[in-house]
């Protein structure tokens, strides 16, 4: 009995140890060289693993850093210029500064002002709803509200609004990953850059249609009339296809054209109210209600 | 204009005024079965005159009729079996027009040089099997076969199968097993384009659905608003709850009874508001019963799973392309699951992708 124990424990400590000397030299064999920055930069990635940045991971985007030459075109929207830095340095690198940029949605087609003139009651599915048919309003560029968007969003910083069947996007959550952006099958949610305190200024409105349909389909459609383009001192605005677009860029945030705008397509958010309030002016000011 | 399924599309507006007919237009009712035009021809003219595949899916017919080199077609086959329930168009165009169907018949014959046609009817058609038949006996080289009834009869591989036993090939199109089909409503419309001078601008459309006061058939211009239709039909009942263009299949409901009939449009139904609201999705059993009802042998829980989740590489590889969205996964799900909605996304991710590939 005790014989055939220690038979078996011998063979068997025998055979670990080939096997270990073995797997030793193919280890050593076939090792890949990896540049050990690599694991120091994603150590300082935020580990979201979003895809922002344009790569498939934080992983794949330490790399990247690693191997660029310079940091022209490489951002991780998530941790922003604190990360680069410390990437840039760990790396010694200089980083170039990316402004931050926050989601905003074109389309302010709330049920009141975008009456539903049908019923859709297939899959809760952006996709499906905008491959069937224009959906339940007569605006073909607006929102479906079925949240493909609020699906795509992994930081949790958008949600769809009971009262504006819209949704809402929590500038504070935001990282700009454009997620969202690219989920959206109308192409309606636009990376915009972000402005002290959070301020905005923008067409809320996606509709190519020339001003009658256009607002026929939704009271605060932009209907091209121009006359923000005109009003404004800084060139920011265009008209391409009967819309309008504010060039964030350029703006100075006056709120003139906001003021002139008819329909109220131009919205402006988290701006101290104005001191004296004339006319129908805060009717222009019908926001998503900010969290 | 407003297309079908509500998004705005270039069209022509035409003004009319009463009628005024030129010359070239035989608008007298004889019937004209003698073919004075060779089979280059027919084709030029189906081309001319616009006509097109009037089953719904407005393929052009003059493609159709051309065989390209290194093909053979010794068959032609045309369709009489309804493509969907509720519909009768071709059922009545036969049982009215049944003689100018086989002259189209044969005029497509000509044009593709075969010397067979076998015209499928569905046997819950009697009548109008016994009086295409009868009527069939003065032309020769055509065949009248009664069908099984079943959806989708009238899809062109399953008629094919039914008919000759060939089964087309995926990705492959009729004229690989060497037949061509069209339907009786094309023959027709090919009838009076050739023998009548006629271009396509009328077809048959159905209006029917269980509370609409005057069901029916209608022989309607194309671009007739819809509306026009329903009210020719009796109005809008007040307990509709969908407008379907097309079959209760693979219809789309209109979200604007305003739109246009077009040459695809075989049939309107409207649809009570208690039967028109789907019910609740619960999740996938495996029952299986979407594979046996497939009439393509594809697995449509798969590929609804596959493009729910975005695999669309994979679910062109499970050939989510061969589907011809009959809609009888969908119909025949015990848990109410919309397979068809996610195939039909899937179905189109694909083919924008392969295009992308091909300009690359």
């Amino acid at each position: 009995m005790g014989h055939t124990i220690i038979i078996t424990v011998i063979s068997l400590s025998l055979l670990a140890l080939l096997a270990a000397v073995i797997l030793y030299f193919i280890a050593q064999k076939f090792k890949v060289y990896e540049d050990p920055r690599i694991d120091e930069v994603q150590a300082l990635l935020p580990a979201a693993n979003c895809g922002g940045c344009g790569f498939a991971g934080c992983r794949n985007f330490a790399e990247a850093l690693v191997k660029a030459e310079t940091f022209d075109g490489l951002n991780c929207p998530v941790g922003g210029a604190p990360v680069m830095a410390e990437a840039a340095q760990a790396l010694g690198k200089e980083a170039p500064v990316v402004d931050p940029l926050v989601a905003v949605l074109l389309c302010n087609g709330t049920p009141e002002q975008r009456p539903r003139t049908s019923v859709y009651d297939g899959v809760p599915d952006c996709r499906i709803a905008h491959n069937l048919y224009i959906g339940e309003t007569d605006c073909s560029y607006g929102c479906l509200g079925k949240g493909d968007c609020v699906t795509a969003c992994t930081f949790g910083a958008i949600y769809m609004s009971k009262e504006t069947s819209l949704p809402v996007i929590i500038d504070d959550k935001c990282v700009a990953c454009g997620n969202c952006v690219k989920a959206c099958p109308r192409n309606i949610i636009e990376l915009r850059k972000k402005a002290k305190k959070d301020r905005k200024i923008y067409v809320a409105c996606s509709n190519c249609d020339k001003g009658g349909p256009a607002r026929r389909a939704c009271k605060v459609a932009c209907i091209a009339c121009t006359k923000c383009v005109k009003v404004c001192k800084f060139d920011a605005i265009t008209i391409e296809n009967n819309l309008a677009y504010i060039d964030a860029l350029k703006c100075t945030f006056c709120r003139k054209c906001a003021t002139e705008c008819p329909t109220g397509s131009i919205l402006e958010i988290n701006f101290p109210p104005k001191k004296p309030a004339p006319e129908a002016q805060n009717e222009t000011i019908k926001v998503n209600p900010e969290v | 204009m407003i297309d079908a399924t509500g998004f705005r599309q270039t069209a022509v507006y035409i003004d009319t005024r009463g009628d005024e007919w030129i010359d070239t237009i035989d608008r007298s009712g004889d019937i004209n079965r003698e073919i004075k035009l060779s089979p280059e021809e027919i084709i030029q003219k189906c081309l001319e005159t616009g006509i097109v595949g009037l089953g719904g899916a407005t393929f052009p017919s003059h493609v159709k009729l051309t065989v390209p080199a290194g093909k053979r077609c010794d068959l032609l086959i045309i369709n009489g079996a309804e493509c969907e329930p509720y519909l009768t168009s071709d059922h009545r165009l036969m049982l009215e027009k049944g003689e100018e169907i086989l002259t189209g018949t044969t005029i497509l014959m000509k044009a593709l040089r075969v010397t067979k046609a076998y015209i499928g009817i569905e046997n819950n058609k009697k009548d109008a099997i016994g009086h295409i038949t009868k009527l069939a006996e003065g032309f020769p080289g055509i065949t009248v076969y009664a069908l099984k009834v079943k959806y989708p009869q009238g899809a062109e591989k399953q008629l094919i199968k039914a008919l000759t036993k060939r089964e087309v090939p995926s990705g492959k199109l009729p004229l690989d097993v060497n037949a061509v089909v069209h339907n009786v409503g094309t023959a027709f419309a090919v009838y009076e384009a050739v023998q009548k001078n006629k271009p396509l601008f009328e077809r048959v459309v159905t209006i029917t659905g269980k509370s609409v006061p005057k069901p029916g058939n209608y022989f309607v211009r194309t671009g007739t608003p819809v509306r026009f239709l329903i009210e020719a039909a009796g109005g809008i009942p007040e307990n509709t709850g969908k407008i379907l263009s097309g079959g209760p299949m693979m219809g789309k409901a209109v979200s604007n009874p305003d739109i246009p009939v077009v040459k695809g449009t075989s049939g309107i139904v409207l649809i009570p508001a208690d039967e028109s609201l789907r019910n609740e999705m619960m999740p996938c059993i495996r029952c299986a019963k979407c594979v046996m009802a497939c009439p393509l042998h594809l697995e449509p829980y798969l590929l609804m799973t596959l493009s729910e989740k975005g695999d669309f590489e994979r679910a062109g590889r499970e050939r989510i392309t061969d589907c011809m969205e009959c809609g009888s996964c969908s119909y025949t799900c015990p848990a109410d699951r919309p397979l068809l909605d996610y195939i039909r996304l899937g179905k189109s991710t694909v083919i924008k992708m392969a295009r992308k590939q091909m300009i690359k």
